[in-house]
């Protein structure tokens, strides 16, 4: 098969309607019921045509998605409506007739590459499988096809990597090599499903790169389905926001960044619009010096590290998995015993372990964790969470003890009714709250959060940090903010720390560390944040080629 | 964004809302949209501790009693009327027998259950928050002990202690509560590991307090359920071993020397079927036992297991 | 060297070292007994000299580690030592060697078992796979509810279920001896076998359905019929190259299982097997017979879980295709 098989008018068009979905209602199978995950949403996609398919968690992306393949995960139905794809109508089609299609007009990009492939068979098979099984193409052509398209998505040693199983590759070089098999077949129409969520930036907008380069190259047709609008604006033609399984708005990829129709649209950007000007101070609470830290003696995490905290402020932590972020939180809090270095608090030494450090020593630093649903024991209730504390650091009455509580709930933004709820039934930003509020019981000096935000939707995060600024400037409390998310990092810091590979790359005023001249890795890391303009992407290679 | 600071508010942030009821209303809501074998299994394991808590109340004879007449069958098929099961060997009443059988036979096995907890679950615990020498000690010796197939270490042991109540019930709770030791570890090791008992130490709690109100309750769904299913396992090592003669001894009415004593007429069941009876009546109450014990379990797993879905 | 290799070798190691400690333990059991074991054994009227020829001849005269490298020595060469039995009341020695008991009796116990796991492993692996395919439907739906009922049975409450409904057709007594002709040994053996298969398959053919529907549910099984692969292709093709480790762990669970199952089966049907062996000499409380009958299952046990841990690592593609 050759490459110009793009330009084979024969199935269509560029323009004519591919995919056409009407009234779509899908139900989910939980608790014993049938309940609607999808309530009746329509979708029109051309040929040649990329759509986003945007919303948070819970909107019912993916089953949208999975739908428009006549495809139904075990405990889903696609309750009624119409799908018609091509001119078949993909409600009325049998699984055989289903089946035809799949791999060969319709592919599937899945969210994890690592488990997507078939551990006992090689990445090259696995890619022509489809192709060949529905006879689209021989399994030589088929083969040296795959080696093609390997090298357009700028996989390392394209003749060689296909005789390789998916566990001897990299999870970003696996997502490439899952997009190349989606496009053997040369099918009509790819549905992405979030394919770069779990890869760090620097690698994900390599693969967003080659993804959008191959199906701009055969015309293909794409759902591109993801939580994250800066990503789906470089890759998309035009927009649909999904809430709840109901339409929020569809328009034009530029024309819904500038001028979004709804408030909730512009509530997925709104950690963006937050900026806290940073204020410069010496006044160093908590340093850390000269830190050398491995796991079990031998992994070696942490190489020299310094960071320097002041009092009152907010010192971001950023880096990729692995630059050593939450290890330097261990370190601080004890859990980890560094190999040489030292930690000083208030210009005294912290002793190194847990258990040597004294309850008054415990309590002045607290801790904020990335998942608030395992970070509240699922058996006791938000007063006894937040009672704990009270009781042990400050031994509190019962009555003082119930007083307090309410006031720490008013804090958070909650009421008296909570108290006697347990963690499952808050909801994700309740949750959180409710691990502030634990914190704040300590009346600490330092609270250190590590990626508090990064679990939670976009308009949650938006009112998390806005309270953990409120209660920064109320009760001058210190924050170590761990993230691996830009734009929190501007939301909320005043001085930057910049880790890879267990160093610090640099540390300084936020202004200083976000505006030139960079050093080579925070210059990468800063520029492979997404932004929201459908041209960044562009500006990207532009200037990547250009350096 | 001022319209929509009003519009949002974390207090009304869309969550699970539950009506919260008392444990006994749960339990009650439960069982109603129980499946029919958890109610045969909850019946039956009723009717059992009911007789064998009311054993001498209930039963026509004492558990020794001998009459004159041996060997009787069932009255429905030609024995003395005052013996509805007919007599033994040695003209004891087996109705009787078997009424002190389910005290005796339920009675040792969940003392050994209890005993086998009380060892295999605390080591578990210890061995699970530990994670140093102790566990790895404690868990080689338990992977050895595994290696020998628990009913021939039984046996190997009886050989030497000799067959005594409390030596049986100490060999098989010793045994048996390897499995319960790694059953607690892991099942605390994926809780010693969360978020919420690293954020208790970092406070400075102590163990007791870390094991007792972090770990333990979140642990007891599958312990409870392990409960069952160690009962009905031990339950039927000890009918068996008591059938092979070498565990609970006589005069002591137990099921599985009673299957024992009825055996001896095997060999002519193909000419008269009820003289498989004294076997069979003993074997089927060991059985049925077992099946509702096993019934209650299935459904309680997967009730626990649901309601973890829903979060 | 290959990390299969190493990984292999590690695990034969271990398989050793288990089996090391598991021989320590049977064999301290001799010196927990009871100081006045040897009137026992002897009778009330044996003479002192008696008594004490045959503490000698136990060894307990020695130190402990000398008295288990010779015990370790004679087994490695087919010396298990020499049976209690037959020693009592009388200063003759009637008594035999255990090698000399057991072996027919092992041979006995391995064809029963043999018979077992051929009906057993195919039945059961054909209904567990079978059950899954078909989750929910009536079929599964069935057969999950009477294997449930039957694994809660004892082995004898089966054993005597089936001499009720078949006593007519099966011999009762499975009285086999050496010189019998295969197909009558066949028609002996019909009613333990069947008991023991009873047994089995209800185990095997859970866990397998559990071990199938674990691995369909992975996302590359989904992957593969999303790429519109047959549904014969994504069993053969996707599933069974990763199946090979749960189905041996499940099938050497379950022989390991029928391994100690046999004691009661063999009792009930008066089977001259290993297990009535085994029986009989705890009752009597023929030590050296009830060692090596220990000893013997012991290592049968561990030896198919290594196998199937070996099976597990040759098949595991990680493995096999390092970095």
């Amino acid at each position: 098969m050759s490459t110009d098989r793009a330009d084979d008018t024969s199935r269509g068009e560029k323009g004519d309607i591919l995919l056409e979905m009407k009234d779509v209602k899908i139900d989910g199978f939980s608790d014993e019921m049938w309940h609607p995950i999808i309530k009746g949403v329509d979708l029109t996609l051309r040929r040649g045509e990329v759509l986003g398919l945007i919303g948070e968690s819970g909107a019912g992306k993916s089953t949208l998605g999975l739908a428009a393949m006549g495809f139904a995960r075990p405990g889903c139905k696609i309750h009624s409506g119409s799908i018609m794809f091509n001119g078949i109508d993909l409600m009325a089609a049998t699984e055989d007739e289903k089946r035809e299609l799949w791999g060969s007009r319709i592919a599937y990009v899945a969210q994890s590459a690592a488990a997507s492939f078939n551990p006992a068979h090689r990445l090259i098979d696995q890619t022509v499988e489809a192709t060949v099984g529905h006879g689209v193409n021989d399994a030589e052509d088929a083969r040296s096809d795959a080696v093609e398209l390997y090298e357009s998505l700028q996989l390392p040693n394209p003749d060689m990597i296909g005789a390789r199983y998916p566990h001897q590759v990299s999870g970003g070089q696996l997502q490439r090599v899952m997009t190349a098999m989606a496009m053997s077949p040369r099918p009509d129409l790819i549905i992405f499903d979030e394919p770069t969520t779990a890869l760090d930036v620097t690698t994900q907008v390599e693969v967003l790169l080659s993804m959008r380069e191959i199906v701009d190259r055969f015309h293909t047709a794409a759902i591109y389905i993801t939580h994250d609008l800066a990503v789906v604006a470089q890759m998309a033609d035009k927009i649909k926001v999904l809430r709840y399984g109901v339409e929020v708005e569809e328009a034009e990829t530029d024309a819904m960044l500038e001028q979004p129709k709804e408030e909730y649209t512009r509530s997925l950007w709104s950690v963006r619009a937050l900026e806290k000007p940073e204020v410069d101070s010496d006044d160093i609470i908590l340093s850390v010096n000269n830190i050398h830290a491995a796991y079990g003696g031998s992994v070696k995490v942490l190489d020299d590290v310094s960071i320097k905290i002041p009092r009152g402020r907010t010192v971001a932590v950023v880096g990729e998995s692995g630059s050593g972020k939450s290890t330097t939180a261990r370190v601080l809090t004890g859990l980890l015993e560094p190999m040489s270095g030292s930690i000083e608090f208030n210009g005294e030494v912290l002793p190194a372990a847990l258990r040597d450090r004294s309850k008054d020593q415990l309590r002045r630093i607290q801790m904020i964790y990335q998942m608030a649903d395992t970070a509240m024991n699922p058996r006791h209730t938000v007063g006894e969470i937040i009672g704990r504390p009270l009781q042990f650091y400050h031994d509190l009455s019962a009555s003082a003890r119930h007083k307090r509580i309410v006031e720490l709930l008013e804090m958070i933004e909650l009421d008296e009714s909570f108290i006697d709820r347990l963690p499952s039934e808050l909801s994700g930003g309740q949750k959180q709250r409710v691990c502030i509020a634990r914190a704040l019981a300590a009346d600490p000096e330092v609270i250190i959060c590590d990626e508090v935000t990064s679990a939670l939707d976009q308009i949650v995060q938006e009112g998390i940090l806005k309270l953990l600024l409120r209660l920064q400037k109320e009760l001058n409390i210190t924050y170590l903010f761990i993230t691996h998310d830009i734009a929190v990092v501007k939301a909320i810091s005043d001085e930057i720390v910049v880790m890879f590979q267990g160093q610090v790359v640099e540390q300084g005023l936020k202004s200083e560390i976000l505006a030139p001249p960079y050093p080579d890795y925070t210059k990468l890391l800063l520029s492979s944040v997404p932004e929201m303009d459908s041209g960044w992407l562009d500006e990207f290679v532009a200037n990547r080629d250009a350096s | 964004m001022s319209d929509q600071e009003s519009a949002y508010s974390a207090a009304g942030e869309v969550a699970q809302k539950r009506v919260r009821r008392s444990a006994f209303e749960r339990a009650w809501i439960a069982l109603k949209k129980a499946p029919f074998s958890a109610w045969f299994g909850l019946i039956v394991i009723i009717c059992y501790a009911i007789v064998a808590i009311f054993a001498p109340l209930l039963s026509p004879y004492g558990e020794a009693q001998v009459f004159a007449k041996a060997d009787a069958p069932w009255a429905m098929f030609g024995g003395l009327p005052e013996h509805v099961f007919g007599t033994d060997q040695i003209g004891r009443d087996i109705l009787s027998r078997l009424i002190y059988g389910a005290r005796n036979t339920i009675g040792i096995a969940i003392l050994t259950t209890l005993l086998s907890f009380a060892i295999g679950g605390s080591l578990g615990l210890v061995a699970a928050i530990n994670r140093s020498w102790l566990d790895q000690l404690l868990s080689r010796a338990v992977d050895v002990l595994m290696s020998i197939p628990s009913l021939i270490f039984a046996l190997m042991l009886l050989s030497i202690f000799g067959s005594s109540i409390s030596s049986l019930i100490i060999i098989i709770a010793v045994l048996d509560s390897t499995r319960v030791f790694r059953l607690t570890r892991s099942v605390a090791a994926n809780v010693v590991v969360m978020d919420y008992v690293e954020a208790a130490r970092l406070r400075g709690e102590g163990l007791g307090w870390v094991m007792r109100r972090e770990i333990l309750p979140n642990i007891m769904p599958p312990l409870v359920a392990e409960f069952g299913l160690r009962f009905s396992f031990v339950f039927l090592t000890i009918a068996s071993l008591s059938f092979l003669g070498l565990g609970i001894q006589p005069p002591t009415a137990d099921w599985g020397s009673m299957v024992r004593d009825g055996s001896r007429f095997i060999q002519f069941v193909a000419y008269d079927w009820t003289l498989a009876l004294p076997s069979l009546l003993p074997a089927g109450a060991v059985a049925l036992l077992t099946v509702a014990v096993n019934f209650m379990v299935d459904w309680f797993l997967h009730m626990t297991s649901g309601l973890r879905d829903e979060h | 060297m290959h990390p299969v290799l190493t990984t292999v070798l590690q695990r034969l190691g271990l398989g050793f070292i288990t089996l090391f400690f598991v021989s320590i333990i049977i064999f301290s059991s001799i010196a927990l007994l009871p100081g006045d074991f040897g009137e026992q054994v002897l009778g009330q009227t044996a003479l002192p000299e008696t008594v004490e020829a045959f503490r000698r001849e136990l060894g307990l005269d020695k130190p402990a580690w000398v008295r288990y490298f010779e015990w370790v020595a004679g087994v490695l060469q087919g010396d298990l030592g020499t049976s209690f039995s037959g020693r009592a009341d009388s200063n003759s020695d009637r008594s035999r060697a255990v090698v000399e008991l057991i072996g027919p009796r092992l041979w006995n116990t391995l064809f029963l078992a043999s018979v077992t796991a051929l009906i057993a492993v195919p039945l059961s692996l054909f209904l567990g796979v079978t059950a899954a395919l078909k989750r929910n439907s009536f079929y599964d739906r069935s057969v999950n509810a009477v294997t449930l009922t039957t694994i809660s049975f004892p082995e004898f409450f089966l054993a005597y279920g089936l001499i009720v409904l078949l006593a007519g057709t099966f011999p009762t007594l499975s009285n086999v001896t050496a010189d019998m002709p295969l197909g009558e040994r066949l028609y002996k053996i019909a009613l333990p076998a069947l008991t023991m298969t009873l047994v089995i398959v209800a185990h095997m053919m859970r866990m397998t359905r559990a071990a199938i529907i674990n691995l369909l549910a992975s996302p590359y099984i989904e992957m593969a019929q999303l790429k519109g692969v047959s549904r014969s292709r994504v069993i053969l093709k996707h599933a069974l190259p990763n199946a090979w480790a749960p189905i041996a762990t499940v099938i050497a669970f379950n022989l390991a299982y029928l391994v100690v199952g046999v004691v009661v089966v063999e009792v009930v049907f008066v089977y001259p097997g290993i297990g009535q062996l085994m029986v009989d000499s705890v009752s009597s409380r023929d030590i050296p017979v009830a060692q090596a009958c220990a000893l013997i299952f012991a290592a049968t046990y561990i030896l198919l879980n290594l196998i199937a841990d070996i099976i597990g690592i040759v098949t595991n593609p990680r493995l096999l295709h390092p970095r």
